[in-house]
């Protein structure tokens, strides 16, 4: 398990390397708005952060593969993390310790079948799940809600096991990236 | 199958149907179901006749409790309004039990009255003789005030076609989904939407007084619990609970007074019972598995919930008080949301595992660990809940994509389906008596 965590580690910053000069591009632009909104004023001190060789910005949540990935499934009535996931939540994890200020949402899901109040507790315990695995991944706990919405919102109508395995998922969200 | 096909055909011929209404087909028969001929009720006043059959109406209530098989209106012998003029050999002929006869006068007001008599078909004799008041805009519920009268007085047992049902439905696809809380006549008819919402809506509860429903919404994002008023709409943007986790399964206690209700607060679904006054909780079960979906027993003093704490969701029991959880249900590897009758005595749940999910009755009348039923055929049956006097459950299945309510009478023999004409129904709560 360890030794998976280093490789993905090790993975994420060779990728992210690549991307480091793109990045300080960015975080300067919102600076640039504040002086132009001050005109008239004495321009104000500007605080442009300073972003680490290899840590992830948002900019990395649509590009970087593995932050790409937003979606954990399950198996019926399991609410069991498969070992294929951690790579995921390594990612995930890492990106929350890059940016202090990111908020991540953890919506666990069910299958149609069982009742639907059952389904609520199925769905919230799968987010706990994901929850105990971004704790051991040294997440701050903090920034990370999980809500459950049961078998509310599924991503496929059809009464059949194609549709019931997309629908027993945990949806990973950043309410703020 | 060809029973399903007519049952469909008759209801979609019907000619009083409304688009907006649930329609319905009876499905199963009942060979042992009394024989009752229903004649046409005249309207023999001087003013605009009333808009609905009320022979119509009553012939449906009863054939749904699968407790009677009324004549169907095309085999009527004779037409008679008053007991004088019924010439009881013919309905002897056609093998009817009772026979119910009458017509729809003008009363003041503008309003109309009922008058029928139910008679015995070989005693030959007049059991009931009654003139129900009827507001000329709402014709339909004093003719299932008529049915009431005429089931308890064959059956002793009181009527519960006076009733409505609360379900909740989806329709649109999509950004453009629409949930609605609705209430119906039991019959499906005079729907009313009484809760929008662009978030999933579900679990609703009705007050033992018939006046508030508690329902679970996501309009804030995440679960919550709310209590609606009938009659203003008053409570739908307010929840009485919205604690971090799962706000859900409400259920009003046999007095009105409190709600008991599943919260995750603590870091798993544990049962509480709130009281609404105050919306102080009180914790009933304390269990890492899941206490969830709790109904209150008649006596008030009990509930009874579904938990995994055995491994496999089943029913336990527990006193409103806490303590110790005992369990109800043993057989089935998954039982959930139970309803309970008005009596305590039977209670229906959803029962199944892997891909096969019914509603299974449980008779503890016999005592031990009682008898048990299976009440539906389906693969995707859930929610059941009793009618105020038993007789019949409304469960939510699913036909292809779409949710529909069927209505199956206790002893399983008879069941008929009532769908939405449009969009997907479910989540079927029966209301108490009004």
């Amino acid at each position: 398990m360890k030794r998976t965590f280093k490789i993905a580690a090790l993975l994420f910053a060779s990728v992210l390397l690549v991307a480091c000069a793109k990045k300080v591009k960015q975080e300067t632009a919102p600076a640039d708005n504040n002086t132009g909104g001050s005109s008239e004023s004495r321009p104000s001190d500007i605080g442009t952060g300073i972003t680490e060789a290899g840590a992830f910005s948002p900019a990395d949540l649509k590009t970087n593969s593995c932050l790409r990935q937003r979606v954990i499934y399950f198996d019926y009535d399991q609410d069991l993390l498969k070992p294929e996931y951690q790579a995921v939540i390594a990612c995930h994890s890492k990106y929350l310790r890059d940016r202090p200020g990111a908020q991540l949402r953890l919506e666990g899901h069910a299958d149609e079948r069982g009742t639907r109040e059952y389904n609520m507790a199925l769905g919230e315990r799968r987010g706990n799940g994901v929850s105990a695995a971004f704790n051991a991944n040294s997440a701050d706990m903090a920034r990370i809600e999980v809500v459950s919405s049961g078998e509310e919102r599924p991503v496929c109508l059809d009464s059949e096991e194609s549709c019931w395995s997309q629908n027993r998922r945990v949806d990973i969200s950043y309410s703020v990236e | 199958m060809r029973k399903i096909l007519l049952g469909c055909l008759l209801a979609c011929l019907s000619p009083w149907l409304h688009a907006q209404t649930l329609d319905a087909g009876v499905v199963v028969g009942n060979e042992a179901a009394l024989s009752i001929a229903i004649v046409p009720m005249p309207y023999q006043g001087a003013r605009t006749p009333p808009a609905f059959d009320v022979a119509g109406i009553i012939r449906n209530d009863l054939n749904r409790s699968g407790q009677f098989k009324a004549l169907d209106e095309s085999r009527l012998v004779e037409s008679p309004v008053r007991s004088a003029e019924v010439r009881f050999p013919e309905w002897k002929k056609l093998k009817q039990d009772f026979l119910v006869i009458g017509r729809v006068l003008d009363a003041a007001e503008g309003n109309f009255s009922i008058q029928y008599e139910l008679l015995d078909v070989s005693k030959q004799q007049v059991l009931l003789s009654m003139s129900v008041p009827a507001r000329a805009s709402a014709i339909r519920r004093p003719a299932h005030q008529v049915a009431d009268q005429i089931y308890e007085k064959i059956l002793g047992v009181r009527g519960a076609f006076d009733t409505r049902i609360a379900y909740v439905t989806a329709s649109g696809l999509g950004q453009g989904i629409e949930y609605r809380l609705m209430v119906a006549d039991s019959d499906g008819f005079n729907p009313q939407s009484l809760v929008r919402s662009r978030e999933p809506l579900l679990s609703p509860a009705w007050s033992p007084d018939g006046r508030r429903i508690a329902y679970v919404s996501f309009q804030k994002g995440s679960s919550a619990v709310y209590v609606v008023e009938l009659a203003t709409g008053v409570g739908a943007t307010e929840p009485v609970s919205a604690a971090k986790g799962i706000n859900g399964a409400p259920a009003f206690s046999p007095d009105g007074k409190q709600l008991a209700l599943t919260l995750s607060k603590s870091g798993n679904p544990e049962i509480y019972v709130m009281d609404i006054a105050s919306r102080s909780l009180r914790q009933v079960t304390t269990h890492y598995g899941i206490d969830t979906e709790a109904v209150w027993l008649p006596d008030g003093q009990s509930l009874l919930f579904t938990s995994d704490r055995g491994g496999k969701p089943q029913i336990y029991q527990v006193s409103v008080n806490g303590g110790e959880a005992r369990r109800v249900s043993f057989s089935g590897e998954y039982n959930a949301r139970a309803t309970v009758s008005y009596d305590g005595k039977k209670i229906a749940m959803a029962q199944g595992g892997g891909n096969v999910y019914r509603i299974a009755m449980l008779d503890r009348s016999f005592g031990g660990n009682g008898r048990w039923q299976t009440l539906s055929p389906g693969n995707l049956d859930e929610s059941p809940s009793f009618a105020p006097n038993a007789s019949m459950i409304l469960y939510a299945t699913k036909e292809g994509r779409r949710g529909v309510l069927y209505a199956v009478s206790a002893d399983g023999r008879v069941r008929q389906r009532l769908v939405l004409s449009d969009g997907d129904v479910r989540e079927p709560a029966w209301s108490p008596y009004r």
